[in-house]
């Protein structure tokens, strides 16, 4: 009984402190403008079966992308165990999920599995961040804040799993004579060492459940919330070709006027300003990505900017976009402001003008993030609202407004190549 | 080669004078028109078309620049402007079939013209090579390049923009037999470095150019010839090339001068 209520209080202070950091992102959120509408559903299913769930990107990088695939795969086996846990620690009971049969079995025997192998692999990636010089885990959006954040995540989800194989390990200890569920490395190691285990089933169960409240709570304000935004943020992405930028309406309504005086201005149409200068200006998805996005580098890895020592780092565009709201957030949700802006304060013209927008991050993502969209996104803030951009691109812009064409011919020598 | 006389490529208007429509519109782009390099591009496909017997034309003097460029580098009015005032060239002339060269022009009318009202099946002219040779139409019976080897250069808004990896590379295959691939090549193709309207521009301050960085992977993979599908790729990888003094061991070809070679036009 007393465990009960210990238990249950616990979740409820979970479940309050996540709420409330939930309300505080979706009161972010609000302050962000709105994104393409979420069409064709069973087509995103599928690009969410490809992507998230078979982890077709993450393979791109086939050795690690194989350890993060377990990782992933294992965590979606042990989270239905974490279901059951929460399960028996409101209702006092064990193993309450037995009664599925053997759906059970394969689980927990799975988890089982999993658990080792996350263990293994959680200490290749903590040895790896400490030892091998990888380009990617470096650069200014980095920082050791940057850094811990990904070690402590690692620990926590190192002793999730320790946690886990010691309550199982003590479970079976404590049930010589035939038990529920499958333990292929639990049973095993009871039995190769010999000795009961026992003791390990209560402070096992309680340090599982306890971490995994407290990650859950940590996770908000970490790079690795993709734990829980990942699959969302793939399901949400834009299924578009990756080089369709899309046209701005309110430019289309002014084009529109512009060429026929008495066309209905269409007043449906909301604009604070063109492009993007700050927080308030991105999407909703943009703000998403943001948080989704738990600063593998891949994308700064394959920056054509980035490799060839240009100040442009698709990551840090996204990781900047997180801190700015982070900063202003609270203080445009009671509507005060500051003097700075995520253009400038945060993002310097000089990254957004390196990007090529060759979209080779966009395509590494693997989580379907649109860095070049952004990119450009605030380039057009830059040309349409302060008139500024590098002097090659106003002569380009001048000659196609002259003469149709980005370089300085006149159209009547359009034809000068077939003789 | 190359012979420098008048081509006969068809003009839509005149076309349009005698009450014709063709099939296709060939939409030669700023860079088929103006650039000197890649005018022997737009001439290349010009007679290839004329081989085939295509019924084709060009818009000539009505064609204006997509605004790809424009919109690339934020601004998004001059981009429109510049789609709207196509749009309706293309829709007087009822165009039902674009074929493009250039895959910056192909990108923005086949995916970002529906929404301004141009609605057109945008072919891109390798797709439409590789058709024409797995269906019998075109006949590749001499290899000019014999003993040469080459690679492939992917430009970005072909290959990881529209997914358009193998027909440039089965219409470079159906000349050469084989394409040496480079490390970074398909979806993970490196750019060339003008794309974005950097093709315009000075480049920010770095350690490198980009286009040698790309020139240095195709001088590793020690080929006789590299093939591109572009004509931003064409000028970078050009300029990259000359860099690098390796002008007399490496030349770089458009995949349809391939096809023009081969058929001695």
């Amino acid at each position: 009984m007393i465990k009960q209520f210990v238990f249950s209080l616990s979740l409820l202070i979970t479940l309050a402190v996540f709420a409330w950091s939930v309300r505080r992102l979706w009161s972010f959120f609000r302050l962000t403008k709105p994104a393409y509408p979420i069409k064709n559903i069973a087509a995103r299913i599928s690009h969410t079966m490809n992507v998230a769930f078979g982890q077709s990107k993450i393979f791109r990088k086939p050795v690690i992308g194989f350890m993060h695939a377990i990782v992933f795969w294992g965590f979606l086996v042990i989270t239905l165990g974490s279901i059951e846990i929460v399960v028996d620690g409101l209702t006092g009971s064990e193993r309450s999920f037995v009664i599925i049969g053997w759906f059970y079995d394969f689980v927990i025997a799975s988890g089982d599995v999993f658990a080792l192998l996350i263990i293994a692999f959680i200490k290749i990636f903590l040895l790896r961040r400490m030892f091998m010089k990888i380009k990617r885990f470096s650069g200014v959006e980095m920082t050791p804040k940057a850094n811990w954040d990904a070690q402590i995540s690692l620990y926590f989800i190192g002793f999730l799993m320790v946690s886990l194989l010691a309550y199982n390990m003590g479970y079976v200890s404590n049930h010589p004579n035939g038990y529920d569920g499958v333990y292929p490395i639990s049973a095993t190691l009871v039995h190769l060492i010999g000795i009961n285990f026992g003791w390990l089933q209560e402070p096992g169960w309680w340090i599982h459940i306890l971490l995994i409240f407290c990650f859950a709570n940590y996770l908000p304000y970490s790079k690795h919330f993709h734990v829980f935004l990942s699959i969302p943020n793939v399901f949400l992405a834009n299924l578009a070709p990756l080089t369709k930028y899309p046209n701005l309406a309110s430019i289309t309504r002014e084009v529109n006027l512009m060429l026929d005086p008495n066309a209905a201005y269409d007043d449906t149409i909301e604009v604070a300003r063109f492009g993007v200068k700050d927080v308030q200006d991105v999407s909703w998805k943009n703000y998403m990505d943001s948080l989704s996005c738990t600063q593998c580098g891949r994308c700064t890895d394959v920056c054509p900017a980035n490799i060839t020592g240009k100040l442009l780092s698709p990551r840090k565009i996204f990781v900047d976009l997180r801190h700015r709201m982070n900063e202003i957030g609270p203080l445009a949700v009671n509507g005060k402001g500051d003097e700075k802006s995520l253009l400038r304060d945060y993002i310097s013209e000089e990254e957004l003008w390196a990007c090529t927008t060759c979209n080779a991050c966009a395509q590494e993502c693997p989580i379907d993030i649109s860095h070049p969209n952004l990119i450009m996104d605030m380039r057009r803030y830059l040309v349409m609202e302060e008139a500024v951009a590098p002097a090659g691109l106003n002569a380009m812009f001048a000659n196609i407004e002259n003469n149709g064409a980005p370089w300085q011919f006149s159209p009547e020598d359009r034809l000068k190549w077939t003789e | 080669m190359t012979k420098d006389t008048k081509i006969n490529v068809p003009i839509m208007a005149d076309l349009a004078a005698k009450g014709e429509n063709p099939e296709y519109l060939y939409w030669v782009g700023c860079a088929g028109a103006f650039d000197d390099r890649y005018q022997k591009v737009a001439r290349a496909f010009s007679k290839i078309l004329n081989h085939l017997g295509v019924s084709y034309a060009v818009l000539g003097k009505e064609e204006s620049c997509t605004g790809d460029a424009a919109k690339r580098a934020g601004n998004e009015m001059l981009f429109q402007m510049q789609a709207m005032q196509n749009i309706e060239t293309l829709n007087a002339y009822e165009v039902k079939k674009i074929i493009c060269t250039c895959p910056h022009c192909y990108n923005t009318l086949k995916n970002e013209y529906p929404d301004l009202g141009g609605n057109y099946e945008v072919i891109n002219y390798t797709v439409f090579l590789n058709e024409m040779i797995q269906s019998g139409k075109l006949k590749l019976e001499n290899n000019p390049f014999k003993g040469e080897t080459i690679t492939y250069h992917d430009p970005c808004y072909l290959g990881r923009g529209n997914k358009i990896y193998e027909a440039p590379r089965n219409v470079v295959k159906a000349v050469f037999g084989e394409v040496k691939e480079m490390k970074r090549s398909r979806s993970f193709g490196l750019c060339c470095g003008a794309g974005g309207a950097q093709m315009f521009k000075e480049a920010e301050k770095g350690e490198k150019e980009v286009n040698i960085e790309r020139t240095e992977e195709i001088i590793e993979r020690k080929v006789d010839k590299v093939a591109s599908a572009c004509p931003f790729c064409m000028t970078m990888l050009t300029d990259g090339i000359k860099l690098k003094n390796k002008e007399n061991e490496l030349q770089n070809l458009d995949v349809a001068e391939i096809i023009e070679r081969a058929l001695e036009l």
